[in-house]
């Protein structure tokens, strides 16, 4: 293998790892933000117990998320340097506000969260959470405004041998990188909400701190369900914004091969790439893919032919990540709105109980699945018409790269399973009854526990 | 004159890094030899909660600032020094969970394994940070075409070498009398006592490595080319022999805050003097003059850098001002209750 394919491979791996952890963030800070508002609001230990126990689980993803996320910025330099060095004007200095605006303020007050309990005031420390979760949300922006501009460059001219920047505004501000945060945090939201469910579910199946796990219960049904809903809106727009855009993506991810009029969507289909066809077209649903890409039953959609090879994607990866996390979208919204309707006792519905647990892998399957049809789907660009991934790499030695990869591997295969293992540990334990009474010096907080 | 302001901003927003995350890689270098039991381990775990994440994302934005302010830099920078880079970047991460992870199993191997990673992810990025400075003053073999002509061990040089021994000593004294100044409450008395003799021992070994380093510095690089052009510039490495002999005196009057501070001038004014020595490149080229990265040739666009200006004017500041209210808040001499404190690492 050479350092293009090592570089793709490390890239993927430490991206793949990286959203493993970063929805979840995104999610539960807001879900921890909302609790210990309530909190302050109500003066119902209730919820303040439920912020320390879903922010223990949060505290253990966060960590891993920061840390990976580092690799990313370093990646940039060290493997895509050619990359780096063409778009740096803009790309770098997107990633530098967020560092700037946004990493920092969430750096900073998490760790404020947690040793200011009872340092600060109740108010302040809600304050602290929030400031959490919004930073985090505004780093999400910045990310994909950059990624945005990988998708669909605007705002640049080319000088100086170089993309330079010529409007800032047009940059974060295109109409991609509305749809691509608004997706990628529904995306967030409904993992985070379905990771509260599963847990909630679990101990409400088993009888554990019913009162807990049903606020829980409630406030993720109706989070969840008000996600799901604007993902799948969210996610036709983005669709058709696909189809107007990255006429390659759209055609790869549908596994259109001929340019067609009134094109259908096949419920089932097998690509055959080596072939340039579909080995299995059946269940034609007639002019729906027309109309889901540009509003019009009657449409023409670019297939696959009407580009030269080596300007289109890998179609199998391309086409399964599509699909999958379109089924998933589905059963989400399916799902969410089993569970509002039960919002308010769940302990009726055992069926649905034991099922959500099972759910909570499955918005990661989703999330992840977006971003290999986002990424795999722009190729061979790295900045889509603009740019190669094959010109991006950088001068270096396939032993480094090689090196490196496994050493990723292994590390992060470890951290994985730390995460893993301790989350499920913390979660299984639930709160703990006396989870106050433990650390309280005295008095007051031990009265409530 | 925008890359200039550009490559000072550069040069602060190291310095800074240096100064704040310095001290919590240098306690996590020293733990195994100042901490004698779990509670000690668990007083230096605390003594950098609050701070530690907040004083790493400094480098995420000096990394940040390269890219944006100096692309080219930045490409042919991360790409050279890949290996030195990742085992940075590894070495972080293993720090960054085990303040996290530590306490989650209540099994002296499980501590043990975090107690490793905060060790070796403290000790290693001070040492690399001091090797890859100290190869960037003196200049790094890329050719004309940027590409580098070496490996890992190109940079393991004499200069290199000092330069990381540099590193990680002022780090570990900075560390140790920040620990004397988190501590002396009703816990950890004696590691309280041993931070001072510590600080007292390095400091030593620190003074020698700086002279070392000084003269080293002139014999391996033509970083005081800009120094003899403009002899006024002396009063950088002058404000590092006042900072560290601050330290001592400070020392011997048992005015720790002060120490520390008078370290982190040392710190900061020793960073300084290399900064200001490349200027105006930002990688020399130890093969050919003309190959180094420069402001010249690895600015952003004028448009780029005046909006990064903005951005950096209005939000370092107001960074500077809530980090401030942190150290401030939390800055309190650990005790009993700090350590039972549920969330407590």
């Amino acid at each position: 293998m050479d350092v293009l394919m090592l570089s793709r491979l490390q890239f993927a791996a430490a991206t793949f790892f990286h959203f493993l952890f970063v929805p979840l963030t995104l999610g539960l800070s807001l879900l921890i933000a909302i609790m210990e508002t309530k909190y302050v609001r109500s003066g119902d230990e209730e919820y303040k117990r439920m912020a320390k126990f879903w922010g223990k689980l949060f505290l253990i993803n966060f960590a891993i998320g920061v840390v990976t996320g580092i690799t990313l910025e370093f990646q940039f330099g060290t493997n895509w340097s050619r990359y780096s060095a063409y778009v740096g004007d803009i790309f770098g200095s997107l990633l530098a506000v967020e560092a700037t605006v946004a990493f920092f303020l969430e750096s900073t007050f998490i760790a404020v969260w947690v040793f200011g309990w009872k340092r600060l005031s109740p108010k302040a420390h809600a304050v602290c959470i929030w400031l959490v979760a919004i930073a985090s949300n505004i780093s999400a922006f910045w990310i994909l405004a950059a990624n945005s501009f990988m998708q669909h460059p605007v705002g640049y001219v080319i000088r100086n041998g170089r993309a330079e920047l010529d409007n800032f505004i047009a940059i974060i501000t295109q109409k991609w990188v509305v749809l691509e945060f608004i997706h990628t945090l529904s995306g967030a939201y409904v993992l985070a909400g379905f990771f509260v469910l599963g847990i909630s579910a679990w101990h409400l199946l088993r009888k554990n701190q019913v009162s807990f796990f049903k606020k829980s219960f409630r406030l993720a049904a109706v989070f969840t369900l008000i996600f799901a809903v604007f993902l799948a809106i969210n996610g036709d727009l983005s669709g058709k914004e696909v189809a107007e855009k990255q006429p390659t993506k759209l055609a790869a991810m549908e596994s259109l091969w001929e340019t067609t009029k009134a094109a259908p969507m096949y419920l089932l289909q097998v690509p055959d790439e080596a072939n340039e066809k579909n080995s299995v077209e059946a269940m034609p649903v007639p002019g729906a893919l027309s109309f889901l890409a540009f509003g019009d039953f009657g449409a023409e959609v670019k297939g696959l032919k009407a580009f030269p090879k080596e300007d289109r994607p890998p179609v199998l990866l391309s086409f399964i990540s599509f699909r999958v996390m379109v089924g998933l979208g589905t059963l989400f919204i399916i799902l969410a709105v089993w569970v509002w309707l039960k919002r308010k006792d769940p302990e009726q519905s055992p069926l649905l109980l034991r099922i959500l647990p099972w759910i909570i892998p499955l918005p990661y399957l989703a999330n992840e699945m977006g971003w290999m049809l986002a990424e795999v789907g722009r190729q061979p660009w790295i900045v889509y018409g603009m740019m190669r991934t094959k010109d991006a790499v950088s001068p270096i030695a396939v032993s480094q790269v090689g090196t490196t990869l496994v050493a990723f591997i292994l590390v992060y295969g470890l951290l994985g399973a730390v995460a893993l293992y301790l989350m499920m540990k913390f979660a299984r334990k639930g709160p703990g009854s006396s989870d106050d009474a433990v650390a309280a010096p005295a008095g007051k907080e031990v009265a409530h526990a | 004159m925008l890359e200039s302001i550009w490559f000072v901003l550069w040069g602060v927003l190291w310095i800074v890094y240096f100064v704040l995350d310095g001290f919590d890689l240098g306690l996590g270098a020293l733990m195994p030899v100042l901490a004698k039991n779990e509670q000690d381990k668990r007083i230096i775990y605390n003594a950098m909660g609050p701070f530690w994440d907040g004083n790493e994302v400094w480098l995420i934005t000096a990394g940040g600032v390269t890219f944006a302010a100096f692309p080219g830099t930045y490409a042919v920078m991360f790409s050279a020094l890949y290996s030195a880079l990742m085992l940075l970047l590894f070495a972080l991460i293993l720090r960054g969970v085990s303040f996290e992870l530590r306490g989650k199993v209540e099994s002296p191997a499980w501590k043990s394994v975090w107690d490793f990673c905060l060790f070796i992810g403290s000790f290693l990025p001070a040492l690399l940070l001091g090797v890859a400075f100290a190869n960037i003053f003196a200049g790094i073999p890329i050719d004309k075409n940027h590409v580098y002509q070496g490996t890992l061990f190109t940079l393991l040089n004499p200069y290199g070498l000092a330069g990381g021994l540099l590193f990680l000593v002022m780090f570990c004294v900075h560390g140790a009398l920040w620990l004397v100044l988190k501590t002396g409450g009703d816990i950890g008395q004696e590691m309280h006592e041993k931070a001072k003799a510590m600080a007292g021992k390095l400091w030593f070994a620190q003074a020698v490595l700086a002279v070392v380093f000084l003269i080293f510095t002139w014999f391996a690089t033509d970083l005081y080319k800009n120094y003899l052009g403009a002899p006024i510039l002396f009063v950088i490495p002058l404000l590092a022999v006042a900072g560290l002999f601050g330290i001592k005196i400070m020392m011997a009057k048992e005015a720790w805050g002060k120490a520390w501070l008078s370290s982190a001038v040392f710190i900061a004014s020793a960073a300084l003097f290399g900064v200001v020595g490349l200027f105006p490149r930002l990688l020399p080229s130890s093969l050919d003059p003309a190959a180094s990265m420069t402001i010249a040739n690895s600015a952003s666009s004028p448009l780029t850098l005046k909006i990064m200006l903005g951005v950096a004017l209005i939000m370092v500041p107001i960074v500077i001002i809530y980090q401030a209210w942190v150290y401030k808040k939390f800055g309190h001499k650990i005790q009993a209750d700090d350590l039972t404190y549920e969330q407590a690492y």
